[in-house]
C-alpha cells in the first residue's frame, strides 16, 4: 500500500475547535444537516441530546477513519466510511435506547438519521481521511461541537419564544409564540442566527459573510 | 460657458425626456391619505384603541426601516413613506383588542425581515403588511382572532367579543347571520357601513371603496386587479357558496365582509408584489379570488383574502414572464 496520507503541517488544536464551533459551523456557516436543525430543535432537551450524540459519533468517525486511512483504497471509500458512520450511529441507538428510553422515544428516529448527516460524511472525508488521529480527533470534536452549539442555540430560542420555557421549566409569563414551535418558527430562528454567525465571520475572520462559506 | 440658441437646440440627452413629479413618497403618501376615510370609520367604531394600535404599528414599523437601513449603512429613506404605508395597512388589519406587543413584533416582522432583509423597497417577494398580519395569525392565533363588537366603545360598556359575519357564516350559516342582523336589506348596509366585528380598517366597505376609486380615478392602481378580483369572488361565491346546491349562495355577502376590500384595492394591487403586465393582472385577480373562496369555502380559516394574496404574490414573476409581450417585429424563438 502506497497511500499515505499524512499532513506535516503544525495543527493548533484549540484553533481547530474554535474554527468549528465560529467559522465553519455545520450548519450556520456550511449550511449542512438542517434537516435536524429544524425538526428536534422545538426543546432544548432534544437539541442537547442529538447535539450529544453527533459528538460522539463524529469524534469516533473521525477517530476510526484516521487510523483506517492506510488501509482503505481511496476507489471504495465513501462505502467503507458509510460502513463505519453506521456502525457508530447502531452504537449510539443501542446505548440510547438502553439507558436514556424516554429520550429515544422522542428523537430515537432521528437518531438514525445521523447516517445520512452530510456533516459526517463531510469531515471524515476532507479531514480525517488525510491527517493523523489527534488532529482528527480534535477537527470531529470541533465540527461536531459546533453542530451542538448550533442545535442548543435555536432551540433555546424556540423554547423559550414558543413554550416561554427552558428545558421543560416554565421561566416566562407571557403569551407564548406559537410559530417558534411550528417549522416555520425554525427556519426563522436558523435564518436570523445564520445572519448573526455570517456578522461574526465578517468582523473577527475578515470573511465575505453571506456566501464565504466554504 | 454660456449657449447659443443654436446649441441649445442640438443639445443631445438620454432618455427621459419628459418628468414628472411623481415620486415614490408622492405615490406611498396619496394611498395613506385614500386610506384615511376607513382609518376614520375604524375609529368611530372600535374607539381609541384603534388610534393606539394603528399608531405603534406605524411607529414600530418606521422604527424597524430606520434601524435595519442604519445597521447595512442605506440610506435611510423614512421620507418615502413606504414604511408609514405598511405600518398603516398592518395596524387596520390588526384587531381592535390586540395587545400591545402583537403590532410591535410583526411590524418589525413585516418591515425588517420581510423588505429590508430581501433587498429593501422593491425587492420583496411578498407583501410585507400581510406577511406581518399572517405572522401575527399563526403566531397568536387566539389574540388575532377576537374580534371586538363595533358598538361597544360609543356605549362605554367593557370590550363586548363577538364572531365575524363570516365566522358566523362559516359555523352557523346563513340563518343565524340573518338572524343576528335582523334581514338581508339590513344585512346589507350594515355590512356596506362597516357595523360588523372584524379587522378595524376592513369593516367599513363604503370609506374603502372611496379611496380605492380615488387611487384608481388618480391612476395609482388600475382597475385590473381589483375588478377580477371581486368579480370571481362574487361569481364563485354564487355558485358554491351556497348550501342548497350549485347557484344558492349569496356573492353580495361575500363581496362585502372580510377583507376582501382592502385586500382587493389595497393589498393585492402593492407594486411590488403583482404582476405589471394588465393581462397578467387579470390572471392574478382571478387567482386571487379562487383562493381565497376556496379558503373562506373550505378551509379552517373563515376569512381567506391574506392568504390568497400572499400566495398569488409567489406567482407573481411568473406570471409576468410567460405573459411578456412579443417585440413589435421579432420573430417567435423556435427550440433546437
Amino acid at each position: 500500500m502506497e497511500h499515505h496520507h499524512t499532513n506535516d503541517e503544525k495543527i493548533n488544536y484549540g484553533q481547530l475547535i474554535i474554527n468549528g464551533i465560529f467559522k465553519e459551523n455545520t450548519i450556520f456557516r456550511l449550511v449542512i444537516s438542517l434537516c435536524p436543525a429544524i425538526a428536534v430543535t422545538s426543546n432544548v432537551r432534544n437539541g442537547f441530546l442529538l447535539g450529544v450524540a453527533v459528538v460522539f459519533v463524529q469524534v469516533m468517525v473521525n477517530s476510526t477513519v484516521s487510523l483506517l486511512r492506510n488501509f482503505i483504497h481511496p476507489r471504495i471509500r465513501i462505502p467503507i466510511f458509510m460502513l463505519v458512520i453506521s456502525g457508530w450511529v447502531t452504537v449510539v441507538d443501542m446505548l440510547m435506547a438502553a439507558f436514556a428510553r424516554g429520550a429515544y422515544k422522542e428523537i430515537g428516529l432521528y437518531i438514525q438519521i445521523i447516517v445520512a448527516f452530510a456533516s459526517i460524511l463531510a469531515r471524515a472525508e476532507v479531514f480525517a481521511s488525510k491527517n493523523r488521529i489527534i488532529p482528527s480527533f480534535f477537527d470531529g470534536l470541533g465540527s461536531s461541537l459546533g453542530f451542538l452549539v448550533a442545535l442548543v442555540t435555536i432551540s433555546f430560542f424556540r423554547e423559550l419564544l414558543g413554550k416561554g420555557s427552558l428545558c421543560g421549566i416554565s421561566i416566562l409569563d407571557a403569551k407564548p409564540m406559537l410559530i417558534m414551535i411550528l417549522p416555520a418558527g425554525g427556519f426563522l430562528v436558523t435564518g436570523l442566527l445564520m445572519g448573526f454567525f455570517n456578522w461574526i465571520d465578517m468582523r473577527f475572520y475578515g470573511g465575505k459573510g453571506a456566501g464565504g462559506a466554504g | 460657458m454660456a449657449m447659443t440658441k443654436r446649441e441649445q437646440d442640438l443639445l443631445i440627452s438620454v432618455s427621459p425626456h419628459i418628468r414628472t413629479d411623481e415620486t415614490i413618497g408622492r405615490i406611498m403618501w396619496t394611498v395613506s391619505l385614500s386610506l384615511l376615510p376607513a382609518f376614520m370609520m375604524g375609529v368611530y367604531f372600535f374607539g381609541p384603541r384603534a388610534v393606539y394600535i394603528t399608531a405603534l404599528c406605524i411607529a414600530a414599523s418606521m422604527f424597524s426601516e430606520w434601524m435595519v437601513q442604519k445597521m447595512t449603512n442605506k440610506d435611510i429613506a423614512l421620507r418615502d413613506g413606504s414604511a408609514f404605508l405598511t405600518g398603516l395597512l398592518l395596524g387596520m388589519n390588526m384587531p381592535a383588542t390586540a395587545p400591545f406587543y402583537i403590532p410591535l413584533v410583526s411590524s418589525f416582522m413585516a418591515v425588517a425581515i420581510t423588505k429590508q432583509l430581501f433587498g429593501g423597497l422593491g425587492f420583496n417577494i411578498f407583501n410585507p403588511a400581510l406577511l406581518g398580519r399572517a405572522f401575527a395569525l399563526i403566531t397568536w392565533p387566539r389574540a388575532m382572532t377576537t374580534w371586538m363588537e363595533p358598538s361597544a366603545a360609543l356605549t362605554g360598556i367593557d370590550v363586548k367579543t363577538t364572531a365575524t359575519p363570516l365566522g358566523v357564516l362559516k359555523e352557523e350559516g346563513m340563518e343565524k347571520l340573518l338572524a343576528e342582523f335582523g334581514d338581508k336589506m339590513n344585512l346589507y348596509s350594515e355590512l356596506l357601513i362597516g357595523h360588523r366585528a372584524g379587522s378595524l380598517g376592513e369593516t367599513s366597505v363604503i370609506a374603502l371603496l372611496i379611496g380605492g376609486l380615488f387611487l384608481i380615478y388618480k391612476r395609482y392602481i388600475s382597475w385590473h386587479i381589483p375588478l377580477s378580483y371581486l368579480v370571481t369572488v362574487g361569481v364563485l361565491a354564487w355558485i358554491f357558496g351556497g348550501k342548497e346546491g350549485l347557484f344558492t349562495g349569496d356573492p353580495i355577502v361575500h363581496l362585502l365582509s372580510g377583507g376582501l376590500i382592502l385586500g382587493a384595492f389595497f393589498m393585492a394591487t402593492d407594486y411590488v408584489t403583482c404582476p405589471s403586465i394588465r393581462k397578467g393582472q387579470i390572471v392574478f385577480g382571478i387567482g386571487c379570488g379562487f383562493l381565497t373562496i376556496l379558503i373562506r369555502l373550505k378551509a379552517g380559516y373563515p376569512e381567506g383574502v391574506m392568504f390568497a394574496v400572499l400566495l398569488m404574490n409567489c406567482f407573481s414573476p411568473l406570471i409576468d414572464r410567460s405573459m411578456k409581450s412579443k417585440v413589435f417585429g421579432a420573430k417567435k424563438e423556435v427550440k433546437a
